[in-house]
């Protein structure tokens, strides 16, 4: 147990010793943060619950849908019942977005918690770690696994279901902006609202509450055109609605744009919404995260 | 010869919770390459003082100075010449303790060799398990194996063998003695006076938020604290015993008294437990009554320690 090689020694050695590579600066915080990107993403899909409540649950929830209301057929058909769209093509948007809050807010909520909880984030604290790299870990975790499970919800949908994916460039174009957009301003928005629990234990019964609301109101499970008024009104003031809005606009067929608020999909109007969303989670991290808690 | 600057400078040093007073003005110096036990019962202020010169903590009152850097001010650089060995967490662990050790070397300007480490602390056979597949005990030596991997030149220990077995005690007092020979300063805190006595070169004793007494290993509690005890049972029957300091002295008078081997002859030379034991206790109230409500003003005081002996 006492092997230790001495490379140099003693504090003398240690203090005067040319430095192999800086503790600080902008070139370890990137070089940190992307390894822990790795780290990161290794550790989440080695945790059964963040597997299956967050990765998993959109194609499970497509499954359901597509599998409960498959055979009550298309979904915006003409008057002569030709036409439109199948519920699995309909609810692919919506299962995508979800994908995004799940990934960003759900997974990071609770994972950032639960390690202010068990003392992770305490270890971490009393190493060079500069909060930035742990940031860009957990941002970084949240893209990977985030493009993962889009990629794979889109291959499910194009040769499970059969579901056409748009062909257009344009339209793919539009597919990475709103999903880069809302993934990440979805990861700023989780790591603020990990400071809410009171403790790890009690992440999952705050946050999931959270995003369950919002997940049915914002148009993923329920259809957003049949919500009343005042519930689509409420729903505009938070992120997912405008994530789902711009998934149907990549994913549904332009017809499909008349059944909106304003009729149409508001591009604009999503990238206003999930910005000023993003620099209000950007904002909240920076301000309320701590490695402890720090007494008073 | 010419004295470096102490490696931690502490001076009337005070922490309150709200009305709690969990440190009432303590001071110590802990000098470069030395080992510092702190010792003292739970609850008694030992984890708060090093969590303050940590950096977790902020003080209510006095100066600390650690490495020559305000704890409250010190950056990712000071934290770098640091190693933290924490009391036990409860970390998730989905991660190899060759996995762990490696993200953690990468963190640090001049880490150890991580294969290096994993050797020290005894974990070769474990390197590709995860920490999570880990007993107790083997938990603790990746903590410990966390807190050294970065080179550090002050390494905290916080209660570093709770859960080991004899034997992995053994290896680690060889490792904080390959550590200290390197010239790692070293502060530790323990409830195991044996290793305190083991490892360290000074110890202080902290008791209600004081520092009751301090010295080198050898001489703390005073020279009264370590005279001989012997003790025996006279021809009644009743158990006699003298504090002496020449017991060989007592035992042949006592033979030579009463012509006959005394019964249940001992001659007790005070261990570092037992002149700590006497230390704690001697500093409390008198009353005997140490978890007695403190004069408490305020009913919602938020901690009213008990205190548990050792």
């Amino acid at each position: 147990m006492s092997q230790i090689k001495t490379r140099s020694s003693g504090v003398q050695a240690a203090v005067s010793a040319p430095r192999h590579r800086p503790a600080t600066g902008p070139a370890t915080v990137l070089r940190v943060g992307l390894s822990r990107i790795g780290y990161e993403t290794r550790i989440y899909f080695r945790t059964t619950d963040s597997v299956f409540f967050t990765f998993l649950f959109p194609f499970i929830m497509l499954a359901i849908f597509t599998a409960a209301f498959g055979a009550s057929g298309n979904i915006g058909t003409a008057p002569d019942g030709s036409g439109g769209i199948s519920v699995g093509a309909y609810y692919l948007p919506g299962m995508l977005a979800a994908g995004m809050l799940l990934s960003g807010v759900q997974n990071l909520a609770v994972d950032i918690a639960g390690e202010k909880g068990d003392g992770t984030l305490k270890r971490l604290g009393g190493t060079p770690l500069s909060p930035l790299s742990y940031f860009l870990g957990k941002i970084g975790q949240v893209l990977v696994t985030g493009i993962f499970q889009a990629a794979l919800l889109m291959l499910v949908a194009r040769v499970l279901l059969g579901i056409d994916l748009p062909t257009a460039p344009e339209k793919w174009l539009t597919f990475a902006w709103v999903f880069l957009l809302g993934v990440i301003t979805s990861a700023f928005l989780g790591i603020a609202l990990s400071s809410l629990p009171r403790s790890g234990k009690s992440a999952t019964a705050v946050v999931i509450p959270i995003v369950l609301v919002l997940q049915f109101i914002s148009g993923v499970y329920l259809q957003f055109y049949v919500l009343p008024e005042w519930m689509q009104n409420l729903a505009s003031v938070f992120p997912l609605k405008w994530m789902a809005q711009g998934m149907r606009g990549v994913f549904l067929p332009d017809s499909f744009a008349s059944l909106e608020q304003t009729g149409s999909w508001d591009f604009p109007l999503i990238a206003l919404n999930l910005a000023i969303w993003l620099v209000v989670g950007l904002v909240l991290s920076r301000v309320t995260f701590r490695w402890i808690r720090k007494d008073t | 010869m010419e004295l470096s600057p102490p490696v931690v400078r502490v001076r009337n040093l005070t922490k309150s919770y709200g009305s709690f007073e969990a440190i009432r003005g303590i001071s110590f110096d802990i000098e470069a390459g030395e080992t510092f036990a702190l010792l003292g019962p739970n609850g008694a202020g030992k984890s708060t003082a090093i969590e303050i010169l940590e950096g977790y903590r902020d003080r209510s009152s006095g100066e600390v100075s650690v490495l020559g850097v305000d704890p409250q001010r010190g950056g990712l650089a000071w934290k770098s010449r640091l190693g933290i060995v924490l009391q036990s967490t409860g970390e998730s662990g989905n991660v190899t303790v060759t996995e762990q050790l490696t993200h953690f070397a990468s963190l640090y300007p001049r880490p150890r060799r991580v294969a290096e480490v994993i050797e020290a602390v005894g974990l070769e056979t474990k390197a590709k398990t995860r920490i999570s597949k880990l007993s107790g005990g083997q938990r603790r030596r990746v903590d410990v194996a966390l807190g050294i991997i970065g080179r550090p030149e002050l390494l905290f220990l916080d209660e570093p063998t709770t859960g080991f077995d004899p034997e992995a005690r053994h290896q680690f007092w060889d490792l904080v003695r390959h550590l200290k020979a390197e010239g790692t300063t070293i502060l530790l805190t323990t409830h195991y006076l044996d290793e305190a006595a083991q490892l360290g070169d000074r110890a202080g004793v902290i008791n209600d938020g004081l520092l009751i007494d301090i010295g080198a290993i050898g001489e703390i509690g005073g020279a009264d604290a370590r005279v001989p005890l012997v003790r025996w049972r006279d021809a009644s029957g009743g158990l006699l015993e003298k504090r002496t300091q020449e017991p060989a002295r007592l035992v042949a008078e006592l033979v030579a008294a009463s012509g006959a081997e005394p019964a249940d002859l001992e001659v007790i030379r005070p261990s570092l437990e037992d002149i700590y034991l006497g230390l704690v206790r001697g500093s409390r109230p008198a009353s005997g009554a140490p978890d007695a409500p403190t004069t408490a003003s305020d009913a919602a005081t938020p901690r009213n320690d008990t205190e548990v002996l050792a």
